[in-house]
């Protein structure tokens, strides 16, 4: 069900010294998609999502978020506008509670500051507090991590700390949510479960997705369209049948298939 | 038969707002009420020195709040903390010199001392680590000078005399009534803190300790968050600094140099990083040791042990061996302090007798 263009990536471009991460990428996404990004290890899939989420500046090119040039805004200010994101490597708030965690997703969306906060009971802090633990509720009640409530988010698996990291980018309520290998890691399991959580929240919580994640057949069955980098380049882009059918693709990152010989060479 | 049945097995609770509450249990309420009223009636029971020492705690544990906030919490360090608790001394008793009441001078010196905090706390916002101790550390230094050098604000090396606090004409001025006025900010100043933990900002402060990246991917401004940090950190060691100033009615620059500082970092080491009501502890440790500590040595001087070993007049030195072994050992053995083992405690209780 795509709509109208939410996020645009116009020949991006990201330079570390001498190493090229990103070399003139554009796509763009539409509302209510799931567009993921494959590619081989270095291939820039994380740089992409950083340049987006504001972590990395890209050297040149530009970011367009529902048609604002968001390439120079500071990170912080890019909750506020629903990009939400989780990352690859663990990066949840290990001495917090799991509710704790995922009220901090709440940030941009509470306004009490810290002298309101400190009088509590004065000046509207606990009401503003009660109303977003409600929604919080819902969100760990979707997730299905009640029972985790109150533990501290460090002492969790592996599979439940990507899960209330979801729950916590969930929390700010994004429009887009950047999801970076969202399944590393994890048994067939949790990857059914992670794979229904994140079609639901695109179908019923109306968020468009993207999502990097390397195990192919979660890709091919949950994405509307994939977008295909090797060496920091776009190599291909479409429909997840058509992208496995490429032969660049084929070369560059699912090695070549014995079986059939290469088609350009192919007599 | 029927109550029996009915008795709970743990610890319920039945609304949002209920599971908000900063003493979670009904008994653990009910200990605090009785805890404060034990304490209102403290100076019909202790003798003058004892109720000294409580003021101490209690100036000294408003302090370490601040600097808790500040290290514990936001994951920052300061090594200048009692240059702020000195900033906020030597203005209350400027405010009072001006004939500001000593009432509204020490909570003006609190709020002086944190926008001077904001100053010092600017390049927190871009340093870290060990970076930012040099440069808290410059903090103590130009406060320091600055305490030994304007004379027109702290009366320079001479010092500054002020006057006691006074509410409608009641004069506190001895220690069973000031006692008092400590205990009353100490409560403020405790559940204040309490109250920013369970908050938005207060989460927010703990998650740029806990990792600062994605904190910044919630939308948390890193840079407004770690200033904030020290003015607030400030704010309660100007007014740890100020009701310092009013009970010992003279300030005097050499009472806050590094040693204090370090002093400080030491209370929220040994009451707990990250724990409002560690901080307390760690002020009455730190108050309460070295008395301990001196009665052991007197009980030891002229004894056998003593005439044994030769060791007169080194008796005096136990004292600061027994502060730094004290801190070392708890480095060692109980890095969460006694915020940690006070739980530890209360959770053995809670299932007594059985042990699980």
């Amino acid at each position: 069900m795509p709509g109208s263009t939410i996020l645009e990536a116009d020949r991006v471009s990201l330079r570390f010294g001498g190493v090229r991460a990103l070399t003139d990428v554009s796509f763009a996404i539409q509302a209510g998609e799931v567009f993921s990004i494959i590619g081989p290890n270095g291939a820039g899939k994380t740089s992409m999502v950083n340049c987006v989420s504001g972590r990395y500046r890209p050297t040149e090119g530009r970011i367009l978020f529902e048609g604002r040039d968001i390439t120079r805004l500071p990170t912080s200010r890019r909750a506020a506008l629903g990009l939400g994101r989780t990352f690859q490597n663990l990066a949840l708030f290990g001495h917090m509670t799991v509710l704790d965690n995922i009220m901090v997703g709440r940030h941009h969306l509470m306004k009490s500051g810290f002298i309101r906060g400190m009088v509590h009971w004065l000046g509207g802090a606990r009401q503003e507090e009660l109303a977003h633990r409600r929604e919080v509720e819902e969100i760990i009640d979707f997730l299905e991590i009640q029972h985790v409530r109150k533990a501290p988010a460090g002492t969790l698996s592996y599979g439940l700390r990507k899960r209330v990291e979801l729950a916590r980018a969930v929390a700010l309520r994004p429009k887009l949510i950047l999801l970076d290998e969202p399944m590393a890691g994890m048994n067939l399991e949790e990857k059914e479960d992670m794979a229904r959580f994140i079609l639901d929240l695109n179908q019923e919580w109306g968020m468009t997705v993207l999502m990097i994640e390397h195990d192919m057949g979660v890709v091919m069955d949950i994405s509307h369209r994939v977008m295909v980098l090797d060496f920091g380049r776009r190599i291909a882009e479409g429909l997840p049948e058509e992208v496995m059918a490429d032969s660049h693709v084929r070369r560059a990152y699912l090695g070549e298939v014995e079986e059939t010989p290469e088609p350009e060479t192919a007599g | 038969m029927a109550a029996a049945s009915q008795l709970p097995s743990g610890d319920f609770r039945t609304s949002y707002a209920a599971d908000m509450t900063i003493f979670p249990t009904r008994n653990s309420r009910i200990a605090l009420w009785i805890g404060l009223a034990l304490l209102c009636l403290a100076p019909l029971v202790f003798g003058r020195y004892e109720l000294s020492l409580l003021i101490q705690i209690g100036f000294l544990g408003i302090a370490a709040l601040g600097l808790n906030i500040l290290v514990g919490f936001t994951g920052q360090i300061s090594i200048g903390h009692a240059a702020f608790f000195g900033f906020g001394a030597f203005a209350s008793a400027g405010f009072a010199k001006l004939g500001v009441p000593v009432a509204l001078a020490i909570p003006l010196a609190g709020i002086v001392t944190a926008f001077v905090g904001l100053v010092f706390g600017l390049p927190a916002a871009r340093l870290k680590g060990l970076y930012l101790a040099i440069a808290t550390l410059a903090a103590q230094f130009i406060l320091e000078d600055f305490f030994a050098r304007a004379r027109w604000f702290s009366g320079g090396v001479a010092g500054q005399v002020t006057e006691n606090f006074s509410l409608f004409g009641f004069r506190f001025d001895r220690e069973e009534t000031y006692f008092y006025v400590v205990l009353a900010w100490a409560v403020i100043m405790y559940v204040m803190a309490a109250n920013l933990m369970r908050s938005r900002d207060g989460r927010a402060l703990v998650a740029v300790r806990d990792h600062y990246l994605s904190a910044e991917v919630m939308g948390i401004n890193l840079a407004y968050y770690r200033t904030l940090s020290f003015g607030i950190a400030s704010f309660y060691a100007g007014i740890g600094g100020a009701l310092y100033a009013h009970y010992i009615l003279f300030v005097s620059v050499e009472a806050f140099n590094i040693l204090f500082s370090i002093q400080f970092l030491a209370m929220v080491i040994i009451g707990g990083l990250g724990s409002v009501m560690g901080s307390l502890m760690g002020a009455a440790f730190m108050v309460l040791m070295p008395e301990a500590v001196q009665s052991a040595a007197q009980a030891l001087q002229g004894g056998a042990l003593d005439r044994a070993l030769n060791l007169g007049n080194s008796l005096n030195f136990l004292r600061e061996m027994a502060i730094g072994a004290a801190i070392i050992l708890f480095l060692i053995f109980e890095p969460d302090g006694l915020a940690r083992r006070w739980r530890l405690i209360k959770a053995y209780w809670k299932l007594y007798p059985y042990s699980h």
